[in-house]
């Protein structure tokens, strides 16, 4: 299994880039720092970029391809709040709260290898709060622009690939969020209930549970976050 | 077990991780339907894959049959002829070839040929087969819904696939697309269980450079659909917008039976691109695998250590990387600047290089080898010839100039279906009748493989060598009957009637493959534990058929690659990878075994 492995043998072994070499000219291991879990982590990872990739690209390129004019962002996402009239605000709020998760996150994954059970429920709980927020607000923003019209179809604001690529988009960064926020708590329940500590097989899978899962999660959490700065600065700000 | 053992090329490390746990069964349903034994899920995806295969084998039948014989059919219309051509050509590319080769032969190969006990992941691994299987049932469920399946053409490309004169345009096209993203979630569980398994639960001994061309072929191909199929993905889910929400991501403006639609300024052009940047790497994630197979079948059955390994590696993983840059070769005529022809035209004839050397590496493993003729060496070899013709023809379609007369001619269903269709299907046979031994304990009959091959592969000669005439004539691909086009002489049609009785007869060879399959697990000769003499693994096992966990309670060790056939001064002509030094008479000076 993929726990701690026998040996440690960081002293005899080669540094920098011939450490690279050593490692995937040698049998068992090409990652030998890495657990299974967190190589199929970044791997999905890699394949989910190419499917955010895609999607902005096409969001790009409809929005060459249209003839009609495309909105402006910062109007069309403007609130006014107390008579003021204050363009991108909630997507602000939203991008500095998910900031903010990321950080917890990284405070929960520190915690974890310290086995501090209490410190670390409490940022993963912090960290899914953040999570459900942001969906929250997400969900407020998808109302506000349905009341005021906009469509996947057509929106008065100009051209219909707006309001679809602005619905698949966040709907689906959404939907990553969301999933996020359900694997947040059921580890932050796991931690609770000394399931790592005690090593306790998960009811699936039947694997030994261990507070690696939660550095895991966080590789996840980190890059949802990391696509939010892209479709904010690709869809909101340009 | 962490004694210091010493192989070809020094000591083996001592294991690294402790062993992984087993999920154990708990009995019938959780041993044969839930398992997550590598070896059954990779069972159940070849059987599922062989399952929807014979579905779209009958719909070439009927195909054959309204372009052999047009009008004498009465019940195929060309609505139905269109739902016929892209089920077909759907279920052969993604269900059958994409799912046999990873999910059945990766599934079983992949764990015995490392030296693993399982996939890293049986849990997630069973789940990809479970949602690839209700993938398979979407697809078909598109037969009996109103209207039928979609008649878009394998390629889906919109506008047409989602307008109403289009067959299957209420249900099916949305069958189409959800089966598909099933399909991709599928696959990716199982894909992250085969790159994980590869890169990070090899045995002692077990080097990136030790693994077989299998492994090298299933690895690559895995990554790359890993990377290719998001491309489908999103393609498939904003097309599945277009069509039930009414977005305009790739609908122009557009007039139907007089009335303009209310789609606007999408562009269909850019779906050509998001399926061929999937299209493309798909072909090579059907082809490296076959690639690989017919590597170590080669070397196995000629007696004969692969020429130029590192080589053959190395090809495999540029080719995999140069295929993602190559996808426009399917659009020269969609339109585009002569810049990008250029472009996707150099891409696409550099890949003939690291192909090309491929090539002659099989031919120089033969060479001088001590050959024997049985059913997988013939299906090897037939691998070869139709590859190396698909091969060919692909450097006339990948020129700009030469390209726009014969796209969408015959010519490049000929091209196609020779290189990405016969060559992998060989492959496909070649590589069950070399491992249903291992699976099943028993030898396939040979006296019926071989007449299977010689149908089959004299069969797809006679069927598809005469396309390329007919696509030179002008014939065009996709059209329900040519009728009376001046510039078609008489004997294209007298030519398409030869075609399509030929492909009967090649269909009915199937039967007989499939009834060997069943008959030989009773009746087949008892293969015992290594019936071809093969050094890899999975021949190494201490049962036939392997057990749960595949070792006993030791894990092999490795100390030599995969190819040492006839290694001088050994007696027996094989020496199994897990075998330390070879007992030979004398050692000579400077262990030629790397």
């Amino acid at each position: 299994m993929d726990t701690a492995p026998l040996h440690d043998d960081t002293a005899t072994r080669p540094q920098g880039w011939r450490s690279v070499v050593a490692d995937w000219s040698s049998d068992q291991r090409s990652f030998k720092e890495a657990s299974w879990g967190k190589v199929m982590m970044w791997i999905f990872l890699l394949s989910d970029t190419f499917i955010f990739g895609c999607f902005l690209l096409s969001y790009m390129t409809v929005r060459m391809s249209t003839t009609m004019p495309w909105p402006n962002p910062s109007e069309v996402f403007a609130l006014e709040i107390g008579g003021a009239h204050l363009p991108l605000i909630l997507i602000a709020v939203m991008t500095f709260v998910l900031i903010s998760s990321s950080g917890t996150m990284a405070m929960a994954v520190n915690y974890a290898y310290r086995r501090d059970r209490r410190k670390t429920t409490a940022l993963v709980l912090l960290t899914a709060l953040f999570g459900a927020l942001f969906v929250g607000m997400q969900a407020f923003e998808w109302s506000k622009l349905i009341q005021e019209g906009v469509r996947p179809w057509e929106n008065p604001f100009g051209a219909a690939q707006f309001g679809a690529a602005f619905f698949t988009i966040t709907g689906f960064h959404g939907t990553h969020v969301t999933i996020g926020v359900v694997i947040l708590l059921v580890i932050a329940r796991k931690i609770w209930r000394r399931e790592f500590d005690n090593q306790q097989p998960g009811f699936l899978t039947g694997r030994k549970g261990r507070y690696e899962m939660v550095e895991i999660a966080g590789l996840y959490w980190h890059f949802v976050d990391l696509v939010w700065v892209f479709i904010f600065a690709l869809f909101y700000l340009w | 077990m962490s004694e210091l053992a010493h192989g070809a090329d020094g000591p083996i490390p001592a294991a690294e991780v402790p062993e992984m746990e087993l999920p154990h069964p708990h009995g019938w349903w959780t041993t044969y339907v839930f398992s997550q034994d590598a070896k059954v899920i990779g069972i159940q995806y070849s059987l599922t894959a062989l399952a929807i295969g014979m579905v779209a084998l009958v719909l070439s039948w009927l195909m054959r049959l309204q372009l052999g014989f047009p009008g004498t059919f009465s019940f195929i219309d060309p609505q139905a002829y269109y739902q016929f051509i892209t089920m077909h050509g759907m279920i052969m590319v993604v269900y059958l070839l994409t799912a046999l080769f990873l999910g059945g032969f990766g599934n079983y190969l992949i764990p015995l040929m490392l030296g693993a006990r399982d996939m890293v992941f049986p849990f997630v691994n069973m789940l990809s087969y479970w949602i690839y299987l209700l993938a398979v049932l979407v697809l078909v469920a598109s037969f009996f819904v109103p209207g039928g399946p979609t008649g878009a053409g394998w390629t889906l490309y919109p506008p047409q696939a989602i307008l109403t004169g289009t067959p299957g345009r209420d249900w099916g096209i949305v069958l189409m697309l959800v089966s598909l993203c099933l399909f991709i979630a599928g696959f990716t569980m199982g894909g992250l269980n085969y790159v994980v398994t590869v890169l990070q639960a090899r045995t002692r001994g077990m080097t990136l450079m030790r693994m077989p061309l299998t492994i090298w072929g299933i690895l690559t191909a895995t990554v790359m659909a890993l990377l290719a199929f998001p491309a489908l993905f999103v393609g498939a889910v904003m097309l599945l917008l277009d069509r039930v929400l009414g977005t305009s991501f790739f609908m122009p403006t557009l007039v139907e039976m007089g009335q303009q639609l209310r789609y606007g300024g999408g562009s269909p052009i850019l779906f050509q691109h998001l399926f061929w940047f999937f299209g493309h790497p798909e072909v090579y994630i059907v082809a490296l695998p076959a690639f690989g197979i017919v590597s170590d079948l080669i070397s196995t059955h000629a007696r004969r250590n692969i020429f130029g390994y590192r080589m053959m590696v190395w090809a495999i993983v540029v080719i995999g990387a140069l295929s993602f840059v190559v996808w426009a070769h399917h659009m020269y005529v969609s339109g585009m600047h002569p810049w990008f022809g250029f472009f996707f035209a150099t891409t696409t004839l550099i890949i003939a290089i690291p192909t090309a050397i491929k090539v002659y590496n099989w031919l120089l493993t033969l060479w001088h080898g001590n050959i024997h003729l049985n059913v997988p060496m013939l299906f090897a070899l037939g691998f070869i010839v139709t590859f190396v013709n698909g091969g060919l023809t692909g450097l006339f379609l990948g020129n700009v100039v030469v390209d726009v007369p014969l796209s969408d001619t015959m010519f490049v269903v000929a091209h196609f279906h020779m290189v990405m269709g016969v060559a992998p299907v060989m492959v496909i046979f070649g590589g069950m009748y070399h491992w249903y031994p291992k699976v099943t304990g028993r030898m396939l009959d040979s006296a019926m493989g071989k007449v299977h091959f010689w149908v089959t592969f004299l069969g797809a000669y006679a069927i598809f060598f005469p396309m390329h005439y007919l696509g030179l004539l002008g014939v065009p691909r996709r059209y329900y009957e040519i009728g009376e086009t001046s510039f078609v002489p008489a004997s294209a049609h007298d030519l398409n009637a030869f075609i399509s009785v030929v492909a009967l007869v090649v269909g009915a060879a199937q039967m007989l493959f499939l009834f060997n399959l069943i008959w030989s697990l009773w009746h087949g000769k008892d293969a015992g534990p290594n019936p071809w003499r093969a050094t890899t693994l999975e021949w190494q096992t201490p049962e036939t058929p392997p057990g749960h966990g595949n070792w006993g309670r030791e894990l092999p060790v490795v100390y030599r690659w995969a190819y040492d056939y006839a290694v001088p001064g050994v007696e027996q002509d094989f020496v199994p990878q897990n075998q330390p030094l070879p007992p030979r008479a004398q050692v000579a000076k400077g262990d030629a075994t790397p």
